[in-house]
């Protein structure tokens, strides 16, 4: 039964959001009141079946109905709860159903905050409508989570025991939010395109804000899932699905700053536009890279190509739609920006220039690979130093410049008042400097350099907050976010250039050091947790000969699945991190343990946290503000 | 036979901590072979270097680097033999040559040209603004 529910659900949700696109683009046109009520309503049905659809889903994952097929593949009866709800979208079926999910979730949110005049919203709904099609269509012909097994199996396949982690649970919801959230953007500006308004950048910015703020803690998530489950101490691989959310998040961030231009003095208008199209084309085309299993190898996508051809029509019809719609409307618009050559507009501009081009070496070193392959079937790997070599210099620069944003006044700026009120921010970033030369060891160079920017950055932010009292909750908004960035600069420097580690096989009683720690093995016991046995470590934290705390690196052995994790133990002290990795058996009681101490290491989520947090309060400020004042771009009905 | 053997590699190597190898002591050689390490992707869990790697190839990968280094053979000698025998594949930094031009300079080349575009875009802004009325500035 369960699964005939979800399949019929997801067929409504299909007609609905049919009729979503067709009201919805009809109601564009200002005497179709009656159109636009009907998206309004076809977008609450939408979501209400698209959620009974996702809840049904669940249904049959909690109670391990193995009579649907992705349910025997992804689950276990031994699995505890949690990892048999997070398990819904731990897998290709579910987690396009969830990204369906929250593409109505947001559809509802246009409908409901309706920001803007009603066609432009009613044209945003018809676009999303048709997005929401495009894709339900996606899943009931290539990936249908309903699908029945006969006979069922007695017990499921399981699920990659990697991914039964609480981090990682809440990881892919999150990072969907970002990701689709840039949908919302997307449908506005085609909206905007097709009615002509322009107050679009105004209606979309609280959306562009969820998004963002979404993609940040996503990646910020992903990130530690990364450094505290892998064991090997790294944070970032530049693996290419870690760069299918970074391309979004530095558009979406470029997105941000141009249309604040766009909103305050019509600076950028079509240029903005275009950056809300390739924010979403960016999020179409992680979602193909992952999905499509093109990654693991261009020879594994062409001999399955359904989904991946599905998706790339896909890609192809929406972003394609959109341009033509851009190349045909955007010459309409009436544009022009009038600015100096100092002004806030040229630090938002330059903003831009650098996070398109930091883009550009995520995507050429993500995709250039494959497409070699593709053309002469060389294999290159494109690794770290590449992204050393390019995005880190173009991100520097961009950083080196950040202070100046907030500070220049619009149209024009005045740049020698600009450039005292900064002063002693360079103060700070010389102390930082000073500080590294004077504490760490080995002195790079590099160290020295990004302390200095770090200093810059929190220098800077740290005057905007003493000296502008009573301004804005923006202004504080953007002071924290670039605050945050500096962070985590701080974070990667200190991680990156000052790692100490250790190898040791110890017996028991054995101790080993690294960095300013002694620690003692005190051996290992098996433990038997729910779905999984357990090697634990005991390794005993030595202050001298007193035992400071006890630290119990595991490795895990999942027998369903047939596979073993290792889980890290991470004593923090919030500026440096101690972390343990239990390794291989070597007999007689003796086992190999890693170790490292990172310094800074929370730095680098806890940056992502500061700029997550900046984003709400900007996004606070603006619910605040809309709620206050009606909308001046709100045009009256008929 | 093979596919089945790479099979059993990729399940005998789970995320582990990397075992022990031989060490050089004195510590500038040992930084250097962790330095060229890290410059090698293992070929079995891709995604990690050589240095990070648990995997038994990335073991016999990291013995045969040091041997090369204690015959006395450079950074560029090891990376090269390496090539040769496992192909570009395994060098974390793609090499520059003819068909990794457009990989390695587009980056700047979109750069150079954002950066034209914006400065055609103030030039034009600027000009605008001088035919503001002051009240607006």
């Amino acid at each position: 039964m369960t699964g005939e529910l979800g399949q019929l659900a997801l067929c409504f949700a299909l007609a609905l959001s049919l009729v979503m696109a067709a009201a919805g683009l009809t109601g564009a046109r200002s005497n179709a009141a009656t159109a636009r009520g009907i998206a309004h309503g076809a977008t609450m049905g939408m979501l209400v079946f698209i959620a009974l659809a996702f809840g049904t889903l669940t249904y049959a994952f909690v109670t391990s109905d193995f009579s649907i097929a992705d349910v025997a593949n992804n689950s276990h009866t031994l699995k505890p709860l949690i990892y048999k709800i997070t398990g819904v979208w731990g897998n290709h079926e579910g987690s396009m159903l969830l990204w369906v999910l929250v593409l109505s979730l947001y559809a509802g949110l246009v409908s409901a905050l309706g920001r803007g005049g009603p066609q432009l919203t009613s044209a945003a709904l018809g676009v999303q409508g048709l997005l929401a099609s495009a894709f339900i269509l996606f899943i009931l012909f290539t990936s249908n989570p309903f699908l029945r097994l006969d006979p069922a199996p007695f017990e499921g396949a399981g699920l990659n025991p990697l991914l039964q982690d609480p981090g990682l649970a809440i990881h892919p919801p999150m990072l969907y939010a970002g990701y689709v959230g840039l949908s919302a953007s997307f449908s506005y500006a085609a909206a905007a395109l097709i009615v002509g308004e322009e107050g679009w950048a105004r209606a979309a910015r609280p959306f562009m804000l969820i998004a963002w703020i979404a993609l940040t803690c996503g990646i910020a998530l992903g990130s530690w899932w990364a450094y505290y489950e892998l064991g090997w101490g790294g944070f970032w691989f530049w693996d290419p699905v870690e760069n299918a959310s970074l391309m979004p998040w530095l558009v979406a961030t470029a997105l941000l700053h141009s249309a604040l231009a766009t909103e305050r003095t019509g600076a950028f208008r079509t240029w903005t536009l275009l950056l809300a199209i390739a924010g979403f084309s960016m999020s179409l085309i992680g979602t193909f890279l992952v999905r499509s299993g093109v990654l693991s190898s261009v020879h594994a996508f062409a001999s399955d190509p359904t989904r991946g051809f599905f998706i790339m029509m896909l890609i192809f019809c929406a972003i394609g739609g959109a341009l033509g719609l851009f190349a045909w409307r955007a010459p309409t618009l009436k544009g022009g920006a009038a600015f100096d050559t100092v002004s806030r507009e040229t630090a938002l501009l330059l903003n831009n220039v650098f996070l398109v081009a930091a883009c550009a070496a995520v995507f050429v070193g993500t995709l250039y690979p494959l497409l070699l392959d593709a053309i002469n079937g060389e294999k290159i790997s494109v690794g770290p130093p590449y992204y050393a070599a390019t995005f880190a210099p173009i991100f520097f620069a961009l950083l080196l410049l950040v202070p100046f944003g907030p500070i220049l006044g619009w149209r024009r700026g005045d740049l020698k008042a600009s450039a005292r009120a900064l002063a002693p921010a360079l103060g700070i970033a010389a102390v930082a400097a000073l500080a590294v030369l004077a504490i760490a060891s080995p002195r790079f160079l590099t160290g020295v350099g990004a302390f200095a920017v770090a200093g810059w950055l929190i220098g800077a932010s740290i005057l905007s907050f003493i000296k502008r009292k009573g301004a804005r909750a923006s202004a504080f908004a953007a002071a924290l976010a670039h605050a945050g960035l500096g962070v985590t600069l701080m974070g990667v420097t200190g991680t990156t250039l000052w790692r100490s580690e250790a190898l040791a096989v110890l017996a028991p009683g054995q101790t080993m050091t690294v960095g300013p720690y002694t620690l003692r093995f005190d051996g290992v016991t098996q433990e038997q947790g729910p779905n999984y046995r357990a090697s634990r470590a005991h390794i005993a934290l030595m202050d001298g000969t007193r035992v400071q705390s006890m630290l119990m690196p595991e490795q895990r052995i999942y027998p369903a699945e047939g596979q073993d994790t290792a889980n890290t133990a991470i004593r923090t002290t919030g500026f440096q991190d101690l972390y343990l990795a239990l390794g291989d058996d070597r007999g007689n009681g003796r086992w190999t343990l890693r170790a490292y101490v990172s310094p800074l290491a929370p730095f680098i989520w806890l940056g992502g946290l500061v700029m997550a947090f900046g984003g709400m309060l900007s996004l606070w400020g603006r619910l605040r503000a809309g709620a206050k004042v009606p909308s001046a771009m709100a045009q009256p009905a008929e | 036979m093979k596919k089945f053997l790479f099979l059993l590699i990729l399940l005998a190597a789970p995320l582990r901590a990397a075992p022990v190898t031989d060490t050089f002591s004195d510590p500038a050689t040992e930084a250097r072979a962790r330095y060229l390490q890290r410059q090698l992707r293992c070929l079995v869990c891709q995604g990690e270097s050589i240095d990070e790697s648990g995997a038994p190839l990335a073991a016999e990968l990291r013995h045969l680097v040091r041997q090369q280094m204690a015959d006395g053979r450079s950074d560029q000698e090891i990376e090269d033999y390496l090539k040769a025998r496992y192909g570009n594949f395994i060098l974390m930094k793609p090499p520059l040559q003819a068909d990794t031009y457009f990989l390695w300079l587009a980056p700047f080349l979109v750069l150079i040209g954002a950066g034209a575009v914006a400065i055609f875009v103030i030039s034009k802004a600027r000009r605008a603004v001088a035919e503001l009325p002051p009240d607006l500035l």
